[in-house]
């Protein structure tokens, strides 16, 4: 196997505040290869996009990272500081926003968006930066491109926009995109293009994919392994197949049985009881078993399971047999 | 664009007559001018002769007319008290109130946006904290006492600048000049900082909150996570989205500057329109405090004016929404 482009080693991300320490990451581990795409799901708090943001170094204070180490293409970045991390953002790190209608400035046309950040990062003339800058638009489908350079954001519809949102991220051919539900706040229509291009870019340069989401259909559509988060907590990583599938950890089963099937018919959609316990507020040992159909005593009291390296479930009693974490 | 440009300036010239108006309601319902003008030893003969002479026994609208018409070339009648044209009278102190508010407003504007991003970007720090501080004062402070403790301080004890008037002045066709004279130069650094320090703790007040807010758009964190150099997301990223709502303000206070004038001027008895209008109050000269009233109103409607059309060179969304709008 090819050293990954993103390894992420115990992970953590504390929040101080004035009641205790709040731990929106714990002790996250995972790897992405060049070319994969991971999608990282869960719901909303579960620290997805907080990891994303931790991995580009952009926590906004007081969030910080506590422990454990973040190495990309086999450079640890985890530590650096200030300038140092500014260079490896957008240079080796891109990022895609969810909602481009507001990821973009307003008052700068997309051709000087896209130029100034081909020359931040790439030793090329002005000249030069501007024909990248065509060729990075004309790449992710916006159709005119020579031309199209010279609009504003506010005149590109919502999908063209988030195409030139992924132009921004690509143009200085980072190794890794962290796309923190790219998808989420466009149409449906425009969705699955969306998706669909941001795979096709990275699997051509073998660009590495953090893929956040909450939306199963797009991590079934577009990534190779599913890492599933929950209360800060990696609970399952695998093999997109695999998990969604043969799901281990009870509580991605929850999820895939509350996704909505068209093949499922007209009976009520399953739902998972109750919600996400606040970070404050964290229940002893598995932080799931409240809500969890298996729970036995050891769930309520033992300290909580942590994943075996590269796959599995950090579950007591996985739903499949033989991928126990011990 | 341009029937926007046509409709403002028509609205511009309604406003100008309903100051006109309340300018010329003052000629009728402000005391009688002849009894100041003729003093306690006049006969019934002069007053009636003096009457005829200014016009006051005509019907209300004739005389309305008559000071449109006039106001429109220029001519504001006679002077009550000094017996001149009262536009020479305007065009002698107008230099010395213009060359005043130009060097406040400009100190004001570059000071308080270089402060305002400042203090913007180096939230937290001491010297910033410092500045909002002290910059209290210059919001609260009345500006006489602003400008007499100067004198106290600068004129006074210290000795260095001189205490009141213009200095010496050049005299470049109709217009004199304190730009070229040391002594003039000197004269205008207490009442510039006098008349400038709210306008400049106003704007800098505002700058920072804006940029404040700016900096929490998405478009910012994407700016960043591009590794763009700090330098340019702050200033072409940054300072340019906060520029709308101060160039409102500023524009507005552009014309306070020179509108409130009068209370420095009277401080430092500056021989500019201000004084001119204080003195005339005293005197119920009426035809100079309607020209002054006129000549302020064309003033802010002017620059509200370049203030609206400075929106579309800034905010390119405005341009296409007019475009479309006719």
């Amino acid at each position: 196997m090819t050293s990954p482009t993103l390894s992420i080693r115990n992970l953590t991300v504390d929040i101080p505040t004035r009641h205790g320490i709040l731990r929106p990451v714990d002790n996250v581990s995972y790897d992405i290869a060049p070319g994969e795409i991971l999608g990282v799901v869960g719901e909303s708090g579960a620290g997805k996009s907080m990891a994303g943001n931790a991995v580009i170094g952009l926590l906004s204070p007081p969030a910080h990272i506590a422990k454990g180490e973040i190495h990309v293409n086999g450079q640890r970045i985890d530590h650096l500081k200030g300038e140092d991390m500014r260079r490896l953002r957008g240079k080796h790190i891109g990022m895609v926003f969810q909602d481009p209608l507001t990821s973009l400035n307003p008052l700068l046309r997309i051709g000087d968006q896209l130029t100034e950040t081909i020359l931040a990062h790439l030793d090329v003339s002005r000249s030069q930066a501007e024909e990248r800058a065509v060729q990075a638009l004309d790449e992710v489908g916006i159709p005119g491109a020579a031309e199209r350079i010279n609009s504003y954001p506010h005149e590109f519809s919502g999908g063209m926009r988030q195409r030139v949102v992924i132009a921004l991220a690509l143009c200085a051919e980072p190794s890794l995109i962290i796309a923190d539900e790219p998808t989420t706040a466009l149409d449906v229509s425009v969705q699955a293009q969306i998706i669909a291009l941001l795979k096709d870019l990275c699997r051509q340069k073998g660009t590495a994919v953090m893929l956040i989401t909450h939306d199963m259909g797009v991590v079934a559509e577009a990534a190779d392994r599913v890492a599933v988060m929950y209360a800060g907590k990696l609970v399952e990583l695998g093999p997109v197949r695999d998990v969604l599938t043969t799901p281990r950890h009870p509580y991605t089963d929850g999820l895939m049985g509350s996704t909505p099937l068209a093949s499922r018919g007209k009976d009520r959609l399953h739902q998972i009881p109750g919600a996400m316990p606040r970070l404050d507020a964290l229940p002893k040992g598995c932080a799931f078993h409240p809500r969890c159909p298996l729970t036995q005593n050891r769930c309520k009291t033992d300290p909580k399971p942590t994943l075996a390296d590269g796959a599995g479930a950090a579950c007591w009693f996985p739903l499949t047999p033989g991928a126990e974490v011990a | 664009m341009l029937a926007y440009i046509i409709r403002r300036v028509l609205q511009s010239g309604l406003v100008l007559l309903i100051v006109g108006l309340v300018a010329f309601s003052m000629f009728r319902f402000v005391g009688d001018p002849v009894d100041n003008m003729l003093g306690q030893e006049r006969t019934l003969a002069d007053v009636e002769r003096l009457r005829d002479k200014l016009g006051l026994d005509q019907p209300f609208v004739m005389q309305y007319v008559k000071f449109l018409s006039g106001a429109a070339q220029g001519n504001f009648g006679v002077s009550y008290r000094q017996g001149r044209p009262v536009s020479d009278i305007l065009m002698e102190r107008a230099p010395a109130t213009l060359e005043l508010a130009l060097v406040s407003g400009f100190l004001a504007i570059s000071i308080g946006i270089a402060l305002g991003v400042f203090t913007a970007i180096r939230r937290n720090g001491i010297a910033a904290n410092l500045i909002m501080s002290l910059s209290l004062i210059g919001v609260s402070l009345p500006t006489f006492l602003i400008g007499i403790s100067l004198i106290y301080l600068f004129s006074v004890e210290l000795g260095w600048l001189p205490s009141f008037g213009r200095g010496d002045t050049v005299q470049i066709g109709g217009w004199s000049t304190g730009f070229l004279t040391e002594t003039g130069l000197k004269a205008l650094i207490l009442p510039s900082i006098t008349l400038g320090l709210y306008q400049m703790t106003l704007i800098m007040r505002l700058v920072r909150s804006e940029m404040l807010e700016v900096l929490r758009q998405d478009y910012i964190r994407f700016a960043r996570a591009r590794g763009l150099r700090e330098r340019a997301v702050n200033f072409r990223h940054a300072l340019k989205n906060t520029l709308v709502p101060v160039i409102t303000v500023t524009g507005l206070q552009l014309g306070s500057i020179i509108a409130f004038a009068i209370i420095t001027e009277t401080v430092f008895q500056w021989p500019g329109v201000g004084l001119l209008f204080i003195n005339a109050i005293q005197f119920v000269d009426i035809p100079v405090m309607a020209a002054y009233l006129m000549l302020i109103s064309v003033m802010f409607v002017g620059i509200n004016l370049i203030v609206d059309l400075l929106y579309f060179s800034i905010d390119p969304r405005l341009r296409a929404d007019r475009a479309g709008a006719h």
